[in-house]
């Protein structure tokens, strides 16, 4: 069976338990975040698939959210203002002036709550009816991201304390260390400037990527059992699916908390004086 | 089917970005970013410093408000404090002319009293007088009538030129005062 560009399911829904049509449990994988381009075609690298599509839309939303809340904002906010203040103001004290601190940290303000609704809204395409798919877990979403981060943080510690400074800040040079120094610094050298882009963007997309994962297994399943003995089965599948999307709910703020947090603390870092 | 199989198959690592996805990515980020950071949260910034500062000059003017009414009341104490002490001083004041006046009436009033005793005293005494001389007259005239009738003759010229009379009549006045 060849797959169909207009293809809006994750699965082929003709195929059940206890058939004796040959078919087996059309298990979730890494086809799962395959997606044939809508338009264009993958072997010229110019194409534009539903993760795309998501994606603009999703920053169309969000723009679109904070436009009508905040384009004439009142003194006496309405209660669309007031729920798009509790967030804004959520972002700014609960995360950037606990990590950063108000005096330093309130250049970075915007940069974080951009990156927190943007990371949210990708993550919640997982359980938005139609959609159901979070874009946060195709690599580039996150990879971007961490990256624009790495090059803002990089190039701070470099403004900040000049060339050796900035050497000793992020290989954590400490002289009473004593011996150890030579190991420590390359430990801390691979750790900050290697691996932390790498972890960055893995974390939010690994999380993502096995939930989605997860969501689809239960899914499947319950399609799948829907027949003879399978329909009990079906249903304590189903209520996973339903238990699962809840937990994904959760996971998706956390997850978009968790990344912007580590932004802070990236940034603090960089700009924290050496010890 | 097969075919996202073979794709995937193709694309071992699903850690490998592919461009197109890191470009859409990306500006789907920069729109986000590039409204809020430029537009949005400076108006919202705005709104939220105007806020505070409404509600710090309300507070502001509430403690003016209260200073303002705590030197008033004080003010307004003061003043009864200052009332009282006038009423009480005009009160002693009062009291203190009262007594002063009683005084000079009672003086006034013996003065008159003294005055009225005096006068009644010296009417009496120019009364006496007055009747003392018509009686001494009286009594002249009548002892030289009868003393005239006595002797026959009339003897009234000449007891009236000599004085005979008062002087008899100041001798008795003078034995009556001896005799007392």
């Amino acid at each position: 069976m060849s797959a169909d560009p207009t293809q809006v399911l994750a699965f082929e829904t003709d195929c059940h338990i206890f058939q004796n049509s040959g078919c087996g449990f059309p298990a979730p994988g890494l086809h799962s975040f395959l997606f044939e381009p809508l338009w264009g075609d993958h072997d010229s690298n110019l194409y534009f698939n539903k993760p795309m599509l998501l994606a603009l839309l999703g920053s169309i939303i969000i723009v679109g959210f904070f436009w009508a809340a905040f384009r004439k904002p009142k003194l006496v906010p309405g209660k669309l203002q007031m729920v798009a203040e509790y967030g804004y103001d959520f972002i700014r004290r609960g995360i950037v002036y606990e990590t950063i601190g108000k005096r330093e940290g309130e250049k970075y303000v915007p940069l974080v709550v951009s990156l927190f609704f943007f990371v949210w809204m990708m993550n919640l395409w997982s359980i938005i009816p139609v959609a159901q798919f979070p874009v946060t877990s195709i690599i580039a979403y996150p990879a971007v991201l961490a990256l624009i981060v790495y090059v803002l943080w990089v190039s701070l510690t470099f403004k900040r304390h000049g060339f050796v400074g900035a050497w000793k800040n992020i290989t954590g040079y400490d002289k009473s260390l004593g011996p150890v120094l030579p190991l420590a610094m390359l430990i801390e050298f691979f750790s900050n400037l290697l691996v932390r882009p790498f972890t960055h963007a893995v974390r939010l997309f690994a999380n993502m990527f096995a939930g989605h994962t997860l969501l689809l297994l239960f899914t499947i399943a319950s399609w799948y059992l829907l027949n003879g003995i399978g329909i009990a089965y079906a249903g304590v599948s189903f209520v996973m699916t339903i238990v699962m999307t809840a937990f994904e709910l959760f996971i998706q703020a956390l997850q978009a908390y968790v990344f912007v947090l580590l932004t802070c603390t990236y940034i603090q870092g960089a700009l924290a004086k050496n010890h | 089917m097969s075919q996202l199989l073979t794709v995937a198959a193709e694309m071992e690592n699903p850690l490998v970005p592919p461009i197109p996805e890191l470009v859409i990515g990306l500006l789907a980020f920069v729109i986000v970013f590039g409204f809020l950071a430029k537009k949005l949260l400076p108006n919202i910034n705005k709104v939220l410093e105007e806020r505070r500062e409404a509600i710090e000059g309300g507070i502001e003017k509430a403690d003016a408000a209260q200073t303002e009414a705590q030197s008033v009341l004080e003010q307004y104490k003061a003043q009864l404090a200052e009332a009282r002490h006038e009423a009480a001083r005009l009160r002693q004041e009062a009291q203190e002319q009262g007594a002063v006046i009683i005084q000079e009436m009672r003086a006034e009033g013996q003065r008159q009293r003294e005055e009225i005793i005096a006068a009644g005293h010296a009417q009496i005494e120019a009364d006496r007088k007055a009747a003392s001389s018509a009686l001494r007259q009286d009594v002249g005239t009548l002892a030289t009538a009868l003393a005239g009738k006595l002797v026959g003759e009339s003897l009234e010229d000449h007891a009236r030129q000599s004085g005979t009379v008062d002087r008899f009549l100041d001798e008795l006045e003078a034995k009556a005062e001896a005799v007392r």
